[in-house]
């Protein structure tokens, strides 16, 4: 990492909790909610970084992981509301650890055959397979009626962490932050690690990589697991932080939009999902409230995005990365 | 959004011209009549898919580029026919409108943006057409409103026809599955006997080449991406007149066309047409016979909603199942 880059991470990481901080002592809360959906959406762009960027595996269907994290969320604090059991005699719960670890593991069993599958192919048929199973999952959520189908599924208490008041915004933020950080932390380790090596190798040159006797499609599996089950992780906070599941969060749009915070931050960079997220989440909010059809707009900067500034935000502020 | 899938096309369709049949109050026999019946869905399903995806083919196979932005061209093809159908009262003319706009659009798409992305890797053409689906979508709701547009079935076209059996079918679900019968065979010929076909067939091949032989190969991209642009607004035009027109119809219908042209080979018209069919056969008649099927094992309560879950799954079950023996699709050009 270059030395602008790492001023530029480190800027972008005080300056998050420092807005949080000051919309608390302003008694601004829409603007606490506002970095907690920041650091969600970062944290599902780490996620999706981990293949897209790192291993250069474009999935267009990550929004099944974090729909899926999401209705982990939402389904065990519903059986836990109605005191029902779910399949199989197992209770609800609404600890969130319980249910940060379900999310989780759901999403890496999940994620498993779909990356059996789809890494058997690549280019164009990856991204169209990756979008067609997340179609799979979504069209599964609509039609599934007990859970809300297409109206979604509230989740009346945010649910419980030890130690921390979760209804309170800024006690929720500190928490989500806490764990971007951890993914971020995450994140650095594999990219210095032997296996970070292995994964770009597999991106840039995956016959010479196969020559030194690592088999590209293992790794490849493993990176797409680890990226889905950090996705799925945010898709949990995002269901508590909205207090609201829908099959929205499963939609071809949301896969879209994910890969949208991680190229106008920086793909493959330690910050770019941050970047992403507060930069989409600002023009949402800033364009969003000057005009109701921001998207359009929207659209435009992403354009101009892929036309003039290919490294994203982090390109912008850091200079090109050493080896693209 | 999940209008375009078959089995909702009932719900949806005004002019069934046996309600009690289209829409069964409660679990009713399984007749012949019923069988050919939803096996002429699955087909006009496909025959459409095959319009979208024949277009989306042609673009991979010639240009190599990934164009998410293919179902905004088929829902201005819809936008065009149902406004001027709305004005002049012609189905006919906003027809032929929609087909000129669409090609329009598509051209107009191609020159300003799609042609800086050939040399770009799949992610930057993934981004950049997700981007025109934000400009087309807002752009279109901007024109016409938050509110669907309605077309109505030409009067020729309305009206049913006796099937054996003792079933009725209406006239204008078999006008498409002609049209679509008619485009395969036209694009058949025009691929596989004119000079323009060889061009393209050429381009597939050896881009350099072929430009290298003095073939104006920026032109050649163009007129390929308006032709393909052209035959996803006529599918919009065609639909339009069974379903709402409004903004977001063309990303169900693109998505279920990758799924088509995964299934069938990416960049092959053929594999377009086969898998277009399958997918629109196995679609409906999973939605139709699912439920009844389960019917079987399960109680009644439960036999609905689990078949119309899995039915609804189904297609993708069906491109994984594919993929997982042929990873390159059933008739893959470019391997």
């Amino acid at each position: 990492m270059s030395p602008r880059e790492k001023a530029a991470t480190l800027a972008l990481l005080a300056l998050l909790p420092a807005a949080a901080l000051a919309a608390l002592l302003l008694g601004e809360t829409f603007y606490i909610t506002l970095a907690t959906r920041i650091a969600v959406l970062a944290l599902a762009a780490v996620g999706l970084n981990i293949a897209l960027g790192l291993g250069g595996l474009v999935s267009f269907g990550h929004a099944a992981f974090f729909g899926l994290g999401g209705y982990a969320a939402g389904v065990l604090a519903t059986n836990a509301f109605n005191a029902e059991p779910l399949a199989f005699g197992l209770a609800g719960t609404t600890s969130m650890p319980a249910i940060s670890l379900v999310a989780v593991l759901l999403c890496g069993l999940v994620a498993l055959p779909i990356g059996l599958v789809s890494l058997r192919t690549s280019g164009v048929y990856f991204i169209m397979i990756t979008l067609a199973f997340a179609q799979m999952i979504y069209y599964f959520a609509i039609s599934w009626p007990a859970y809300g189908g297409e109206d979604g599924l509230s989740i009346y208490v945010r649910n419980a962490f030890p130690g921390v008041e979760t209804a309170k915004p800024f006690s929720f933020f500190v928490l989500v932050f806490a764990l971007l950080l951890a993914a971020l932390a995450l994140f650095h380790r594999l990219q210095a690690s032997r296996f970070g090596a292995a994964l770009e190798a597999s991106r840039q040159n995956p016959v010479r990589l196969a020559a030194l006797g690592i088999s590209p499609f293992s790794i490849r599996l493993v990176a797409f697991v680890l990226s889905a089950m950090v996705t799925g992780l945010a898709g949990a906070l995002f269901a508590d932080l909205n207090r609201f599941v829908s099959p929205s969060m499963l939609s071809w749009h949301m896969s879209g939009e994910l890969i949208v915070l991680v190229i106008l931050g920086g793909k493959g960079r330690l910050a770019g999902p941050l970047a992403g997220a507060a930069l989409y989440v600002a023009f949402e909010h800033v364009l969003g409230g000057l005009t109701e059809r921001w998207q359009f707009f929207l659209g435009l900067v992403l354009l101009a995005v892929v036309f003039l500034a290919r490294g994203g935000l982090i390109g912008l502020l850091a200079g090109r990365p050493r080896h693209g | 959004m999940a209008a375009f899938v078959s089995g909702q096309f009932r719900t949806q369709d005004r002019y069934a011209p046996l309600p009690e049949l289209l829409q069964p109050a409660g679990p009713i026999p399984l007749s012949l009549a019923l069988l050919i019946e939803q096996l002429l869905n699955g087909l006009q399903l496909g025959v459409m898919l095959f319009l979208i995806a024949a277009g989306l083919t042609l673009i991979f196979g010639v240009m190599g580029l990934i164009n998410l932005a293919h179902g905004s061209l088929y829902m201005v093809g819809a936008f065009a026919c149902a406004s001027v159908a709305a004005t002049t009262g012609s189905f006919w003319l906003g027809l032929v409108t929609s087909l000129a706009a669409a090609a329009a659009a598509g051209a107009l798409m191609e020159v300003a943006v799609i042609r800086r992305l050939y040399a770009r890797d799949h992610l930057d053409q993934v981004l950049a057409t997700f981007a025109l689906i934000l400009v087309f979508s807002e752009g279109t709701r901007w024109l016409f409103g938050s509110f669907p547009l309605y077309l109505d079935i030409p009067p020729v076209l309305q009206g049913a026809v006796a099937l054996p059996g003792g079933g009725q079918y209406p006239l204008y679900r078999l006008a498409i599955i002609a049209v679509g019968v008619l485009v395969a065979a036209g694009l058949y010929l025009l691929i596989g006997r004119t000079r323009l076909g060889m061009r393209i067939r050429a381009g597939e091949t050896d881009r350099e080449m072929i430009a290298a032989l003095g073939v104006d190969i920026r032109a050649l991209y163009t007129l390929v991406f308006a032709l393909g642009a052209a035959l996803a607004g006529l599918a919009g035009a065609l639909v339009g007149a069974l379903q709402s027109v409004q903004v977001g119809m063309g990303e169900p219908a693109l998505i279920l066309a990758f799924v088509v042209i995964v299934i069938g080979g990416i960049g092959s018209i053929k594999g377009a047409l086969v898998g277009a069919v399958l997918v629109g056969l196995v679609d409906t008649m999973g939605r139709f016979l699912l439920p009844k099927l389960l019917a079987l094992a399960l109680p009644a309560t439960q036999a609905g909603p689990v078949g119309a879950a899995i039915a609804s799954m189904l297609i993708y079950i069906l491109m994984a199942l594919i993929l997982a023996f042929r990873p390159s699709g059933l008739f893959s050009a470019r391997s």
